[in-house]
């Protein structure tokens, strides 16, 4: 599958980051949480007014926007590559 | 001896200092430091104290939490860390430590929550941890109060000892290991002559966030170009750019730590409970009027029976006691003055102040519990999406909504927003929420004036107070607090029990804050206007307020209000009076106009409906009342910031009430 950005994944699916853009704080806060590529983040759910997301990933859930959302790329994982445990970070 | 305590939010930072120091704390002033943070002596060693510094999750120049701690490490040189880590989310907590190891501080790891770790069928290899990453790991249970005695002691003998780090490399064998050590090798000299941990500058130099560090280093142009140039080859052969590339370093870093030494449970119960709750907390169509109940729920057991109940006793208190006093100083024969100035100054003072306590020990209580469960972290995420427009977060939500009940409280809540910048406009914002000292005002003159609009009115002022708050937010958007806000990336913590202790301390917390720093100038507030209102120009007792200092004074800046539609003494007297409590306007302008037929009478014929409208929109604008801007000025950290405020509300509330009167104008006689 082609690479999405974050903000594009569904609820429920689960995603490698392939790249993060952005600048600035922003970037230097997305790098800090974890959110580098080849880590895998799942897509929790959206919030009742339809932005920010939860997403989980090494363990822990966070919530961003979906316009800084739109600055993380990733790939999509398959119904299968959900299936196996991840090995860095899990998106449990 | 001084520790600092760091560690991430969420990861029981407070819980741990309030278990290491017990009631031992104090609000600690350091040189340069904006953002308060509190200090206390360890229980049982005297001359050791622990510095507890703001929960963050990187060190870097963005936000002042983070630069406080900078500035504290590398200035004040504490003789030890202690990094309090989150068991249960290692990784992404570890990242903050690697980056304290490089400021070479003798440190200690406490490893938090170990027992939800343990219960959940996890492991953690405490030896193998702190041999990987070369200082001691202490593994604790802040909330259970466990290994609390253990992590004093290791401490304590770590920093005796000055044992520093024994690891300090990060990186394995490739372009980001030549690159940084090519940095280590051209600033040697030059960190050593700024007094700065070596690899910490040549993080910041690759970084490149941090322009304070940089230039203390002092490098010539050669130099800088050097360093720019091993950057750049770093980023070509690696990849990725130099940030990414650092965060990729230290994660690869912690996730080599953690192989083998940390052994996950298949599933936390923490996170299935958690994740079952929001199914309702954070649901589609529940989130947000739950929210709402929560919130109205707190409003009436706070301000119609908890708070209620306290303030009504304490006031029965007072009351009794000031009248046992007058019948004593009666019968005793004390001049009248001297009566008054007990009875009318010194009791109804301390009345005053006392009589917001009960409502924000109750309205705290609720808060922490708030705050503590988890459930804050919610709240930001279902409404951040209605804040946004204003240039805030959905954290900002909640002071804000507070200010309808009370103001004092609201400001006082703002302490647990994570951005300064939002702290601060989110102070500045909250006095236009209409607090609920105001609402005698707009039922007196509703029923004097607009009997068949009342609810209409009062409905009318509240969202004419919101619009005017918005239109103020996106003023400041555009001038003070223009630029880039905070970026809004949450962590959303599992939801936890909230522990009593740490409850129990906040509540203690604020109470004795209100009381020692608000008491004074409320205080003095109470017994100026008593003695404004008590004497005349010539200091001759009055016999009755109409000749009184205060009615001169009042007399003297009425004008100011007579484009207004209401030049008259008596309202500008009932409006100085308004500064002390906002309840007094309505009982001022009675005793001031001893019209028959009471206040409502005096008012439909001082007052037009015009002039009316025009005033009510001047009572909801203009100044918070004295314990409100006494509550700005602390949590500000200046007094001068909160004059201004004062004159900024009543230039905002003297404009829309002219542009209001001369539109109602257009309508009405």
């Amino acid at each position: 599958m082609d690479d999405l950005t974050l903000d594009k994944l569904s609820a429920g699916s689960v995603g490698v980051i392939t790249a993060v853009g952005g600048e600035g704080a922003l970037r230097c806060r997305l790098l800090d949480m974890g959110l580098i590529p080849r880590t895998k983040v799942k897509v929790v759910k959206t919030a009742p007014m339809g932005d920010p997301v939860e997403i989980r990933l090494r363990d822990y859930a966070l919530t961003i926007r979906l316009a800084d959302a739109a600055l993380i790329k990733v790939r999509p994982l398959n119904g299968d590559g959900e299936e196996k445990e991840p090995v860095g970070g899990a998106a449990t | 001896m001084t520790f600092a305590l760091v560690g991430n939010q969420n990861s029981g930072k407070t819980t741990l200092f309030n278990q290491l120091t017990g009631a031992n704390q104090h609000v600690g002033n350091f040189p340069g430091v904006t953002v308060e943070s509190k200090s206390g002596f360890v229980r049982g060693y005297k001359d050791v104290e622990v510095v507890d510094l703001p929960g963050i999750y990187s060190i870097r120049a963005y936000s002042s939490e983070e630069t406080v701690t900078r500035d504290f490490i590398l200035n004040n040189k504490p003789d030890g860390i202690i990094n309090i880590v989150d068991a249960t989310n290692i990784e992404r907590n570890l990242y903050l430590t690697l980056q304290l190891i490089e400021l070479r501080i003798p440190m200690v790891l406490a490893l938090n929550m170990m027992d939800e770790v343990r219960s959940n069928g996890g492991t953690i290899d405490i030896e193998m941890m702190s041999e990987r990453l070369g200082i001691p790991v202490v593994p604790i249970s802040a909330a259970k109060n466990e290994g609390i005695d253990e992590l004093i002691r290791v401490a304590y003998e770590t920093a005796s000892k000055r044992e520093l780090p024994k690891i300090y490399d990060f990186c394995s064998p490739g372009p980001i290991h030549r690159c940084i050590h090519a940095i280590c090798h051209v600033i040697e000299d030059h960190a050593q002559d700024a007094d700065l941990p070596l690899r910490f500058a040549t993080s910041k130099l690759i970084e490149g966030d941090d322009d304070k560090i940089i230039s203390r280093l002092n490098l010539d142009k050669n130099e800088l170009e050097l360093i720019d140039h091993s950057i750049v080859e770093m980023e070509k052969e690696h990849g990725l750019d130099c940030n990414a590339a650092l965060a990729d370093m230290r994660y690869s870093f912690i996730e080599s730590v953690c192989d083998g030494a940390v052994v996950k449970a298949r599933e936390s119960k923490e996170h299935l409970r958690s994740a079952k709750i929001d199914l309702v907390l954070t649901n589609k169509y529940a989130a947000i009027p739950i929210f709402f109940g929560v919130m109205l729920l707190i409003f009436y057991l706070t301000f119609n029976v908890i708070g209620k109940f306290l303030q009504d006793l304490l006031q029965s208190g007072i009351d009794s006691l000031s009248s046992v006093t007058e019948t004593a100083l009666t019968s005793f024969g004390t001049n009248e003055i001297a009566k008054s100035l007990v009875i009318d100054g010194l009791f109804a003072g301390v009345g005053s102040v006392l009589s917001f306590l009960p409502i924000i020990v109750v309205l705290f209580f609720f808060l922490s519990i708030l705050e503590d469960t988890g459930y804050m972290a919610r709240i930001a995420f279902v409404m951040d999406k209605s804040l946004r427009k204003i240039g805030l977060s959905g954290r900002s939500i909640v002071p804000m909504l507070i200010g309808f009940g009370c103001t004092v409280p609201a400001v006082m809540a703002t302490r647990t927003l994570s951005s300064e910048r939002d702290r601060k406009m989110t102070i500045l914002l909250t006095p236009y929420m209409s607090c609920s000292a105001k609402i005698p005002i707009y039922a007196v003159f509703s029923a004097a004036l607009f009997p068949k609009y009342a609810a209409l009115v009062m409905i009318g002022l509240y969202i004419f107070g919101i619009l005017v708050g918005i239109l103020i937010a996106l003023l400041m958007n555009h001038s003070m607090y223009r630029g880039n806000p905070i970026p809004f990336v949450m962590e959303l913590p599992n939801y936890r029990f909230p522990s009593p202790k740490t409850v129990a301390m906040l509540l203690w917390d604020k109470a004795k804050d209100f009381i020692t720093k608000a008491f004074t100038i409320i205080f003095f507030a109470t017994l100026a206007i008593w003695f404004f209102s008590t004497f005349d120009i010539r200091l001759n007792p009055v016999e009755s307020q109409s000749s009184s200092i205060l009615a001169s004074i009042g007399a003297f800046i009425a004008p100011i209000f007579a484009p207004l539609g209401f030049g008259s003494w008596q309202v500008s007297t009932s409006l100085i009076t308004g500064f002390i409590a906002k309840e007094s306007v309505i009982s001022t302008l009675g005793i001031l106009t001893s019209a028959p037929g009471g206040v409502v009478n005096a008012i439909s014929q001082m007052f037009t409906p015009r002039s009316g409208l025009s005033f009510l929109i001047f009572t909801l604008l203009y100044t918070p009342c004295v314990a409100a801007v006494s509550a700005i000025c602390r949590e500000l950290h200046s007094k001068l910031k909160g004059i201004g405020v004062v004159v900024f509300q009543c230039v905002t509330a003297w404009i829309f009430a002219f542009i209001v009167y001369q539109i109602a104008g257009l309508f009405m006689v």
